[in-house]
């Protein structure tokens, strides 16, 4: 099938209903307009970006430049995921715990289905491994984002119930296990959403990027579903990665809750 | 009044609850001994540490110093188990199901807590009651017997009657003489109330920033 090339004014006019998105958010004073219209073009300069460089990425196929592009990548994820918290924890311990809990749920995931499902070689053959580990950090990050944001928030929020339940002889783990399966479940459901609604309400994007791309539907349905699998056990191992890593860093040795290791984005 | 010295420094002083020079936030050192069956009243104007010393005491906020319990340090006890074995009643009581009944480690089935409930004017279907229709009186007499669950063998009350009628925080008053008295507990009492202090208490020392001073009776 031969896949229709978009012309520069296709995307403005695409930009343009951004723009009429923009203007009744102006009209009706949601305060989004400013937010809305940075976020859109940056997401066109840096989607333009990484079409060049992996334009080179792919004509070179080094694992150096592999690892590199997949290191420039996390680090990202890790900035945006402490960027999204109102509370978050001070100092370095904040990026180490969001980078930290996406290293190892998403480059575990990525590697071993590059290795053992799509069994490519060489299994960092960036046109699989780029694609997948994006897909997988930013499903991720926003698992973690969310979670993460919530925990501090209800933490801070319930911090005098939370010592109650330190003062009646609970563990930390007791006492902060309510609040710690909430977040994990508001990490956890919007990828158990999307796969609820995968294929009855929506078309995924990457099925769908196959599909108007040439391939046949089937090809593109196996897939996205291994790739919802896939999102679905990073982001949710990225998730208790790091409640447990965050809940462990607000008590200290003795148990006791030190909020102290927050600071708030004014 | 009378300045309270002697730091205590040593664990051999005999058993009891021991407070060595603790420090805490700007406060301190504070440094007391209670002995098992007594009650310390402690007063001392607003704001000046009264619930922070009952939460280092507790061991929920950083503090230097050290606190003995029958010549067994804190920090040589896991967390968990120093604060069962010292156990704090805040003045607010925080509740985290919908009725009290699950609050209770042990349930509301023994016979020890059934009477206790009974003592402060409680009914045996308490535990089916709604925490959201809960009075702040019966909160605070609630958050009393569930921390006696634990079997404490220090209790830290602070203003443990401060939204009760005078009739009610009686009760509470001869709850607390009958503990200490009958079961050996070490109380410390927080309470503005002097007078209240004078009927429960032992000893009453006023808290200040560095140190403690004696009531006299």
């Amino acid at each position: 099938m031969h896949v229709i090339s978009l012309t520069a004014s296709d995307l403005c006019l695409a930009a343009f209903l951004l723009l009429l998105l923009a203007a009744s958010s102006y009209h009706i004073r949601l305060g989004l307009e400013r937010r809305m219209l940075l976020s859109g073009l940056r997401m066109t300069v840096q989607l333009l970006l990484i079409g060049l460089v992996l334009k080179g990425l792919f004509a070179s196929a080094s694992f150096p430049l592999v690892a590199f592009m997949s290191l420039i990548m996390l680090l990202v994820a890790g900035y945006e995921v402490r960027a999204r918290q109102k509370r978050r924890l001070a100092g370095v311990n904040g990026y180490l715990v969001s980078t930290g809990s996406m290293l190892i749920s998403s480059f575990t995931v990525t590697f071993l289905a590059l290795t053992v499902m799509v069994g490519v070689e060489p299994w960092y053959t960036p046109q699989y491994a780029i694609p997948l580990l994006g897909m997988l950090l930013g499903n991720t990050m926003n698992g973690v984002a969310l979670a993460s944001d919530r925990l501090t928030s209800e933490m801070y929020a319930r911090r005098s119930l939370v010592e109650q339940r330190l003062l009646l002889g609970q563990s930390w783990q007791e006492a902060s296990g309510d609040i710690r399966r909430d977040c994990m479940r508001t990490g956890m459901i919007p990828i158990i959403n999307s796969m609820a609604a995968a294929g009855v309400v929506s078309l995924p994007g990457m099925m769908t990027g196959q599909i108007l791309g040439g391939s046949s539907p089937l090809d593109a349905v196996k897939y996205q579903i291994l790739i919802m699998f896939l999102i679905a056990t990073g982001t949710g191992f990225g998730v208790l990665a790091a409640i447990w890593w965050i809940s462990r860093l607000l008590f200290d040795d003795r148990e006791r809750l030190v909020l102290e290791n927050l600071s708030t984005v004014k | 009044m009378t300045e309270v010295h002697s730091p205590l420094s040593s664990p051999d002083a005999g058993s009891g609850l021991h407070i060595d020079r603790l420090c805490f936030l700007d406060s301190g050192p504070f440094s007391l001994h209670a002995s098992h069956g007594e009650c310390v009243g402690i007063t001392g104007r607003s704001g000046i540490g009264k619930t922070q010393l009952l939460r280092a005491v507790a061991d929920v906020i950083a503090h230097d110093g050290e606190c003995w319990l029958d010549g067994q340090a804190c920090s040589s006890v896991k967390a968990p188990q120093w604060r069962r074995r010292v156990a704090m009643v805040p003045a607010e009581s925080f509740w985290w199901y919908d009725t009290v009944a699950p609050h209770f480690p042990s349930g509301l089935t023994e016979e020890m807590t059934r009477v206790r409930l009974r003592k402060l004017g409680f009914g045996d279907d308490v535990g089916k009651w709604q925490v959201s229709r809960l009075s702040t009186g019966e909160r605070q007499r609630l958050s009393l017997v569930r921390s006696l669950v634990l079997n404490p063998m220090v209790l830290l009350l602070d203003e443990p009657t401060s939204a009760l009628d005078l009739k009610t925080a009686s009760l509470v008053e001869e709850m607390v003489k009958e503990l200490c008295c009958q079961e050996d507990m070490i109380c410390l009492w927080v309470s503005h109330d002097l007078d209240q202090l004078g009927r429960v208490a032992h000893k009453t020392l006023t808290l200040h920033n560095h140190g403690f001073t004696e009531e006299k009776r």
